[in-house]
């Protein structure tokens, strides 16, 4: 069984350039499998790349077994709800997994041979005009190598005990906790989606938005404040192992097995000493 | 005057993600418990992909939106009963299965096919919208595989904003890595475009357009042909919900203070 990996450089090409040129490199590589990490490049333009060259495709591959000559994959079905082990009959087969399992999953396959690939060149209707920050423009809150992720939901914008709203103080103690943590910021549907959120927290937007209609990330530990715990949001969690939560409600959906602890507390108050002690 | 445009938007069901799912065994390989009778609900990102196609639309006259649905004919009708009350739209539908099982080749094939059999449509005044990936097998493939079946050189993944300019090219920001845009302008149509969440809220329902789009709904749905979609070259050993509960420890009565202390250990830990 031939087994090959392809990798890019930090380099782009748009899906015109892309597709002839990983799919000429599937034909060409005589591989039963290839694997790829799943890059915003790769997952773009591979899957017409492995239609294009006859080969099968499953993307966002969580594990694999392999015994003799028989591969069996696992990914989820249902956003994280469901988890499916599957094998397939057709070869070439593509296998695309989370840029962070790669090198796992690739030793479990015994990689014989890995292709890298530069810039795209040839045809295109397309020009990249370069990369840009989302949200109010400065630095990226959404920071994947970070250990931690720390989650804002709609509570830092509701009337708090004292019936007001303190959005300022919660820009504030979000800010210097990233600041403080380098932790990345995650966030509930509810507050991405909020026009008053938009304005007073424009470091945030819907890219960091978690679950269901957001990402999966993976760090090892995920600190919720102000977020509720519901399923769509805590499908997205799928992949943080350690998970702790701030929050009023002691019925909230964390304490009902969704993480190891939940503090019952004003989490206004415990970020406050949290970013004096850190 | 810049030309009308025709945008098709491929989308169909998915369970309600406040439901409890249930993988169960059938003859047609895995499945969900009750499928049948779970509510459901426009797959999300194709739902933001419909409310921008919506948007672009009324930017120049004449242009006309289509949604382009694979599901079972009988819960496309009960979607219908709320999708339809939200934007404008003519609905092209095949009946068939929309499970997470399913092979996204043998989905794409088939939506493709009901792309191509729209009358007399022009390519170079088109732009195919869907999802970025879908809310039951979310894969991410189906519209790549969608463009390469139609032949369009040109698509976008996880966009969250186009703005076409008067002479056709259009300005896309695709999600990529580490929470940035990659800003792309394309010369022009036809292109493919998987939406993320895009900036519009989910629209009110309007009876007024429910009224309107369901005269067209109800015919494209009785002429909707069976179409036989199975799970490809996939064998499926297994599907399984995993335990994913946690004995939570609920900590009430800790002073703020203390609290963080145990977090900021946690944390550095
Ligand atoms: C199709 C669909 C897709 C969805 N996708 C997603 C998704 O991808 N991601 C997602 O997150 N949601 C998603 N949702 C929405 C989800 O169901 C919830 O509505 C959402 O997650 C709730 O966000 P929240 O917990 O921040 O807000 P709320 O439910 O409003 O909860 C606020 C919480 O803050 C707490 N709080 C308030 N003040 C304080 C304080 N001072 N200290 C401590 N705690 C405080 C409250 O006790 C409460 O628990 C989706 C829903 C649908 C229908």
């Amino acid at each position: 069984m031939k087994i090959v990996a392809f990798t890019q450089m930090e380099s782009n090409g748009t899906f015109a350039q892309d597709v002839p040129l990983f799919a000429d490199a599937i034909k060409a590589s005589g591989a039963d499998i290839v694997i790829v990490p799943g890059t915003s490049r790769f997952k773009r333009s591979m899957p017409a790349a492995a239609l294009r060259a006859g080969a099968d495709i499953d993307t966002n591959v969580t594990d694999v077994t392999v015994e003799g000559e028989t591969v069996k994959a696992q990914r989820w079905a249902y956003r994280q709800r469901i988890l499916a082990t599957f094998s397939r009959t057709g070869r070439p087969w593509v296998i695309v997994t989370d840029p962070a399992l790669f090198a796992e999953i690739s030793a479990k396959l015994g990689v014989s041979e890995t292709k890298e690939f530069g810039a795209g060149a040839g045809d295109t209707r397309t020009t990249c005009n370069g990369v840009q920050a989302a949200g109010g423009g400065g630095e990226s809150t959404i920071r994947p190598d970070a250990k931690l992720l720390f989650v804002a939901g709609a509570g830092w914008t509701k009337k708090q005990a004292d019936g007001e709203l303190h959005l300022a103080d919660a820009a504030s103690s979000i800010t210097t906790f990233l600041g403080k943590s380098g932790a990345s910021l995650g966030s509930s549907k509810s507050l991405v989606d909020m026009p008053e959120a938009a304005q007073a927290f424009n470091f945030m937007s819907h890219m960091n938005q978690v679950g269901q209609t957001g990402s999966t990330p993976r760090h090892a530990k995920g600190l919720s404040t102000c977020c509720h715990g519901e399923e769509p949001h805590v499908v997205g969690r799928r992949f943080i192992n350690e998970r702790r939560a701030i929050n009023l409600d002691a019925n909230c959906g964390w304490a009902q097995g969704k993480a190891d602890v939940v503090y019952v507390a004003d989490a206004f108050e415990v970020m406050k000493k949290i970013n004096e002690m850190m | 005057m810049s030309k009308p445009l025709n945008i098709i938007v491929c989308g169909s069901l998915v369970p309600d993600p406040l439901q409890t799912l249930e993988p169960v065994s059938t003859p047609q390989g895995p499945g969900l418990k009750n499928e049948q009778m779970l509510p459901s609900v426009l797959d999300p990102w194709a739902a933001c992909a419909l409310y921008e196609a919506a948007a672009l639309a009324k930017t120049r006259a004449g242009s006309k939106v289509y949604l382009v649905a694979l599901g079972p004919k009988a819960k496309l009708q009960q979607l219908m009963m709320t999708v339809a009350q939200k934007v404008p739209f003519e609905l092209i539908a095949a009946n068939g299965p929309a499970g997470g099982f399913t092979d996204a080749k043998e989905t794409a094939e088939e939506l493709a096919k009901l792309i191509k059999s729209i009358p007399n449509l022009d390519l170079s005044s088109t732009l195919v919208f869907g999802g970025c990936a879908s809310a039951s097998r979310d894969a991410g493939v189906t519209m790549p595989f969608v463009a390469e079946k139609l032949g369009i050189n040109e698509f976008f993944a996880g966009v969250d904003e186009i703005k076409v300019a008067d002479d056709d090219s259009f300005t896309v920001l695709e999600r990529i890595e580490g929470g940035k845009y990659l800003s792309s302008t394309c010369k022009g149509f036809p292109a493919v475009v998987a939406w993320a969440t895009g900036s519009l809220p989910e629209p009110p329902n309007n009876p007024q357009v429910g009224m309107m789009n369901m005269r067209g709904v109800m015919p494209a749905l009785m002429k909707a042909p069976v179409v036989n979609v199975g799970s490809g070259t996939i064998a499926y050993e297994k599907t399984e919900v995993p335990s994913a509960k946690r004995d939570t420890v609920v900590k009430k009565d800790m002073s703020a203070e203390a609290i963080a202390q145990e977090i900021v250990e946690w944390i550095k830990g």
